[in-house]
Parts: C-alpha cells; sequence; structure tokens
C-alpha cells in the first residue's frame, strides 16, 4: 500500500467486504471526516474481520480490536492513558462497532462510558442484525424483518419487535451529543463526525448501513435503499444535544411498501395487507414521535 | 521501612510506588481494599494517575487494556466472580502480549455464593497466557507486585501478571512488611516503554484477525515467551534480593526438604502454616517437607522435579479442584513425578474452611500411609448424603 495513497484516505481498499457493503463506505466517511489523529477502537464483527486479516489492514490510523462487546471500556481506558500523556487535546478518540455489539452485548459498557463523561465518539454502524455470524436478529432488527433466528413461518411474520431506540438511550444520559445518520447521506455523516469530534464528552452517532446480503437487496441500491428508508419514516434522521431533541431531518413520507419491496427481508410482507399496515403503523408512530413532516 | 500494616494497604501501597498511570476496577469483596487505598493515593496526590471505578470487572480489565496498549502502565485487581468475568478479556490481554498487572485476591466461585478464600478462580484461568504467581505473605506480595512489573515488562517477555493473594487471609491480615522506598523502587523498575502503542504519527493496527494461516504459531510463540519467564524470573528475583536483601521472588522455595522422606507440594498462604506444622512434626521425628510454587504459571517443572526426587512420599494441597477429575496441582505434580513415589492429592481449605494444624497433620499422616488421588480434608459427614459418606 502506497504511503500517499493511506495518507489522503483513513480506511483503504483492497479489504474484503461484500460488495455494496453499507458499513465499509460509512467507515471510509467516518474515519476521513474524524482525520488522522484520531485512534480508533474497534470491536468485534463484520468490519473489524473484512478489514484487518493479519497481516493486512484497511485502516490508516492507530486502531485496536479486542473483543465484541467491549470498544467503549478499551476506547475510555485509551482516554485514561492519553489524559496522563498529556495528549487528549490533540486526539481525537472513536469506539466503533455494529448494532449488536453496540445495543446488545454491548451496551452496559456504552452505558458506563457515557455515564464517566469519557471523550470518545461511539459510532455504532447499524445494519439491523449480527450479520458476521449470519443474519440473526438483534435489538436493532426491525419489525417483521426475516431473519435466520426470526424467521417468517406459519405461527410468525418474522422479528416480532421494534428496533430499541439507543439513539434515546445515549441521550437518557444527557450527553452533548446524540444523532443518527444514513450512509445515503454521506456529507450528513461527515458533517455530523466533524460537528462530535469539536464536541468535549461522550458522545453517539448511529449510522444506517444497508447489507445487501442479510437485507437480500441489490448491491448496486445500498445508498439508493438508505434513502428511501429515511424517506419513508422508517429511519428517522435526528440529533438529541444535552438529552433533548434539538433537529430532525424533515421528509415527504413515501409508503413504506417503497422500502419493503426493495428487500429480501421484507418480501413475505408485501402480500400480507395486515402486515404491510402494521409496518406503515411503525413508520407513522416515527413520524408523529419525532414530527418528521413539515406543517 | 517495616511497618505493621494491613495486607491490602501493603499491596497497594506497593503498585503505588511502582507509578501504574491508569488504575480501573470494579468492586468486588475481598478485593476492595486495594483499590480503595488506590484511590485515596489518587485523590490526595500522592499517585499521579486516573482512577476508574467502571461498571463491570469485563470493563475493568478493558479499560486497562486500552490504556496499556495506548502506552501507560496500568493496574487492576480482581475476586472470584469478578476474574470470571473478565475472564474473555484476561485471555485477549495476553494474546496482545500487554504486560498488566493484575492482584488476584483469591476468593470461592458461586455456587453456593461464598466471598471466602479458595484459589478456584485463578486456578480457572491459569491457561490464559498470564505469568501467575502465588503469594505466601503480605511481604511477598509486595515483592512480587514490584518485582512482577519488571518481569513482565521485559522487551521479550511483554505478558500480563496475576500476583495471587489468599483473600481475607492476606488482604485483610495485619502483619509487619517491610516497605522498599521509593528511590529503590525506581531504581528497579524503569518508566514503561513498550516497543508498540497507539500512535497517530505511526499508525499500527492492533488485534487483528488469526485466521487457521497464523493462529496456531502465535499462540506457540506466547507459549514458548511464557516459558522464557522461568529463566527472567530468577534474574530478576537476583537483582531484587541485591536491593532488598530478600529472597521471595523466585520460582519455588523449598522447607527443610533436604533430608525429607515426605514433601508437602502448596502454593500461597498455607504454606506457612504448613512450614509450622512440618517445625512441629520434626520435634516428634518426622522427617517432612514443603515444597512452596511460587510461580505457578509458567509451570516450573524442573526445579519441581529437583524437589521431589528427594523424597519417597509427596501430598499436594489443592485449594481448587477440577471437578470431575482432581486438584490442578496434583495432576500436573504427579505427571512430573517418578512413577516409583507415593503420590497424594488433597482438596481443602475451600470456601474458606480453615486448614489446621490438624488438617495439615492428617494429610502428612495420609501421605505416608496410602496414596489417594483426591482425598477431601474436613469433611463433614453429617452434611453428606449417605452414599458420599466417607468410611
Amino acid at each position: 500500500m502506497a504511503r500517499e495513497h493511506i495518507e489522503e484516505n483513513l480506511y483503504v481498499s483492497g479489504h474484503t467486504a461484500c460488495a455494496g457493503c453499507g458499513q465499509s463506505m460509512a467507515v471510509r466517511i467516518v474515519m476521513n471526516a474524524a482525520g488522522k489523529n484520531t485512534m480508533v477502537a474497534n470491536s468485534t464483527g463484520c468490519l473489524e474481520v473484512f478489514s484487518t486479516k493479519a497481516p493486512e489492514t484497511a485502516f490508516g490510523l492507530p486502531w485496536v480490536h479486542s473483543l465484541f462487546e467491549n470498544s467503549a471500556a478499551v476506547a475510555s481506558g485509551i482516554e485514561l492513558a492519553l489524559k496522563q500523556q498529556g495528549k487528549l487535546d490533540s486526539t481525537k478518540i472513536i469506539a466503533q462497532a455494529g448494532d449488536g455489539g453496540t445495543g446488545d452485548i454491548g451496551l452496559q459498557a456504552i452505558s458506563g462510558m457515557l455515564e464517566r463523561g469519557h471523550d470518545i465518539l461511539y459510532v455504532c454502524y447499524d445494519n439491523e442484525a449480527y450479520m458476521n455470524t449470519g443474519i440473526q436478529r438483534s435489538g436493532s432488527t426491525p419489525f417483521y424483518a426475516n431473519t435466520t433466528t426470526s424467521p417468517v413461518g406459519k405461527r410468525s411474520v418474522g422479528n416480532p419487535t421494534i428496533k430499541k431506540p439507543m439513539v434515546e438511550i445515549c441521550a437518557a444520559h444527557h450527553i452533548p451529543y446524540s444523532a443518527t445518520a444514513s450512509v445515503g447521506n454521506p456529507k450528513d455523516i461527515e458533517k455530523k463526525v466533524k460537528k462530535a469530534l469539536s464536541i468535549r464528552g461522550p458522545k453517539y452517532l448511529q449510522i444506517h448501513v444497508p447489507c445487501p446480503l442479510g437485507w437480500r437487496s441489490d448491491p448496486s441500491k445500498t445508498i439508493e435503499i438508505a434513502k428511501i428508508a429515511v424517506q419513508t419514516g422508517l429511519y428517522p434522521i435526528v440529533e438529541y444535544e444535552y438529552g433533548k431533541l434539538a433537529n430532525v431531518q424533515k421528509i415527504t413520507p413515501k409508503p413504506v411498501e417503497e422500502y419493503l419491496k426493495v428487500q429480501g427481508r421484507f418480501s413475505h410482507i408485501l402480500k400480507n395487507k395486515e402486515a404491510l399496515e402494521a409496518v406503515q403503523k411503525v413508520a407513522n408512530q416515527n413520524i408523529a414521535y419525532y414530527n418528521l413532516v413539515s406543517q | 521501612m517495616k511497618k505493621f500494616i494491613e495486607g491490602s494497604w501493603a499491596m497497594a501501597d506497593a503498585a503505588k510506588m511502582c507509578r501504574p498511570q491508569v488504575v480501573a476496577a470494579y468492586p468486588i469483596t475481598p478485593q476492595t481494599h486495594i483499590v480503595e487505598h488506590l484511590a485515596e493515593f489518587v485523590a490526595n496526590g500522592e499517585l499521579k494517575a486516573e482512577s476508574v471505578n467502571v461498571e463491570s470487572e469485563h470493563s475493568a480489565a478493558s479499560a486497562v487494556l486500552g490504556a496499556q496498549i495506548a502506552g501507560v502502565r496500568t493496574f487492576t485487581c480482581t475476586s472470584s466472580q469478578g476474574l470470571l468475568l473478565m475472564g474473555e478479556v484476561v485471555f485477549c490481554i495476553a494474546g496482545m502480549r500487554l504486560p498488566v498487572m493484575m492482584i488476584c485476591a483469591n476468593r470461592a466461585i458461586s455456587a453456593p455464593i461464598n466471598i471466602w478464600n479458595d484459589q478456584q478462580d485463578s486456578i480457572s484461568l491459569r491457561d490464559a497466557g498470564w505469568i501467575q504467581v502465588y503469594a505466601e505473605n503480605n511481604q511477598e506480595a509486595v515483592d512480587l507486585v514490584i518485582a512482577g512489573y519488571k518481569i513482565g515488562e521485559n522487551a521479550k517477555i511483554m505478558l500480563p501478571i496475576m500476583v495471587c493473594v489468599d483473600g481475607f487471609i492476606l488482604t485483610h491480615g495485619m502483619e509487619t512488611v517491610d516497605m522498599p522506598d521509593q528511590e529503590l523502587v525506581d531504581k528497579f523498575l524503569p518508566p514503561y516503554d513498550p516497543p508498540y502503542k497507539l500512535d497517530v504519527n505511526n499508525p499500527i493496527s492492533f488485534g487483528l484477525l488469526g485466521d487457521p494461516t497464523v493462529y496456531l504459531e502465535n499462540r506457540y510463540a506466547l507459549h514458548k515467551t511464557l516459558e522464557e519467564v522461568l529463566t527472567l524470573l530468577p534474574k530478576v528475583g537476583a537483582e531484587y534480593k541485591q536491593l532488598t536483601g530478600r529472597d521471595s521472588v523466585k520460582l519455588v522455595e523449598e522447607y527443610k526438604t533436604a533430608d525429607a522422606d515426605t514433601i508437602l507440594v502448596a502454593m500461597g498462604s498455607v504454606c506457612g502454616s504448613i512450614k509450622d506444622v512440618i517445625d512441629m512434626e520434626r520435634q516428634k521425628g518426622n522427617k517432612v517437607g514443603l515444597l512452596k510454587i511460587v510461580c505457578y504459571r509458567p509451570f516450573p517443572k524442573e526445579a519441581i522435579k529437583k524437589v521431589l526426587d528427594k523424597a519417597q512420599y509427596i501430598g499436594i494441597v489443592d485449594k481448587d479442584i477440577s471437578l470431575g477429575a482432581e486438584g490442578a496441582l496434583y495432576t500436573e505434580i504427579k505427571a512430573l513425578a517418578d512413577s516409583n513415589k507415593k503420590v497424594s492429592g488433597f482438596v481443602a481449605g475451600l470456601g474458606g474452611r480453615d486448614i489446621t494444624v490438624k488438617s495439615i497433620q492428617t494429610i502428612i499422616e495420609s501421605t505416608k500411609k496410602e496414596v489417594n488421588r483426591c482425598k477431601f480434608i474436613d469433611l463433614k459427614q453429617e452434611l453428606l448424603w449417605d452414599e458420599f459418606k466417607v468410611a
């Protein structure tokens, strides 16, 4: 890998992510927005597997992976060390994980990191299931999605629960910044990463990243699908500051069918009127809760 | 300077003198006094460090992992369930070659829940790739902490070290401890300067995926490196002895083994009681000796074998059990001893049951009389089902 290439791009090609991987795209945007004076603590998951198989790495900044549920705690330790070394003013710290490593197995470590007030940006790449292990449901899997552990059957319409509200759970710690973004809007990710890193204290950013393998979607449509998720109201783009809702991205709502029909994980819903209405209701609730439509 | 001092205070003081920059822990009995004292040192400015009480032992271990890889010396401390909760991080710290220092205040494992001492916790993590040493008394605990940093941080070794101290018996026991001066510790232990760390000017990725083409060699290198501690530890011990006059940092210790026909083998604080009983037995003409294992991992086979060769009867005292098999130390000693030796294994003191003079006398008598693989000492027959009663 040419040195200049690494310096331009802090996350480079040559890794083994699937075609159209939304997470991989988002990581590049986040790393480049953060800049080279950043240290990254990474959880176990797809990203770590496809980007850092020994002896290679796709990362051009100091990066460490240890386990699945502990990137927030590892980052906490890094932050304390930098404080002692007098380097905290000049160095940013990012902890990052998938949705399972964040909202399920990593929830306790994140809550600890937020409560203790560490100067860290936590980034969750939300592809809405355990993709690395073979598309098992997580707490972040959407309502009625078909996964290998929430399969569709005679007595099941797929995942029976709605997404765990991680952005609110983090905001409830009254941290300076807790927000969502979508890989469908790279400029917005860049802006939010820079904004978050300009603030001292704990920050949380959750980025919606389609997974063509797990969602059974066209790899060439990743960005488009991410955009539709936002436009239907199924993935609200919001910003919380010190526990209060500060900004929402307004939408002109599209019917959820637009989003569901381009993904195999929802194909069973399209002919099921009742299920379709139930998913629409989830979107409507989001629209009402966050006031997503301009009056 | 000699001080009459609580064990936890002595150990915290020893850790402080090693100048760790990040101390992360989560409270669990009987470890608490150690980290409380360290928090005090940080609060009153005696120790320039970050002291953090995290939300679990898993995060305590993860935080010291993160701090250590960012390039600073760290300290953590736990017991029992806490160590088990740390378990996967404990393995990871060794695999990532981070010389973390941990004091394990040895305590029994649930269920039933029990806060008292045995050594099941650290024994259960013996395969993690850490250096494991067991202290007989608080003087040894202090010495092993200070020397332990130097051993783990050796540029060729770079491995974590667990100093195991019997919970309550040592942590809460008051003893006279000769505390080294700060000046001496500074002379002995140079500032931590790892060959690799997170550095924005030299970006390296740590903790990569090791697939089947590299994993085996990685574990082999870890194993070989840990074995090198068998050579390094006595050298550091000799250096420490030169400075302090104390010969406490070593692989094993022998007590009256030269002419012994019977040798007991044990680790930790029970060795003190065994020495007393040996003195009593020798007055009666019984030629009994003790082999104290200080360094359990790496396992000092040669040093142990040399001592075992001296006696005919070997009795191993385990404060742990590999359920369904036998005591951990027994399995390993038995594998080393010549086949003509009479080797017996005893499980004693689990969950804080006192190992008394009488318990040790029973062990000695039994070792000479018959061979047992896994004999529990001081069982209360009235608490057992009939089919489990021992004749």
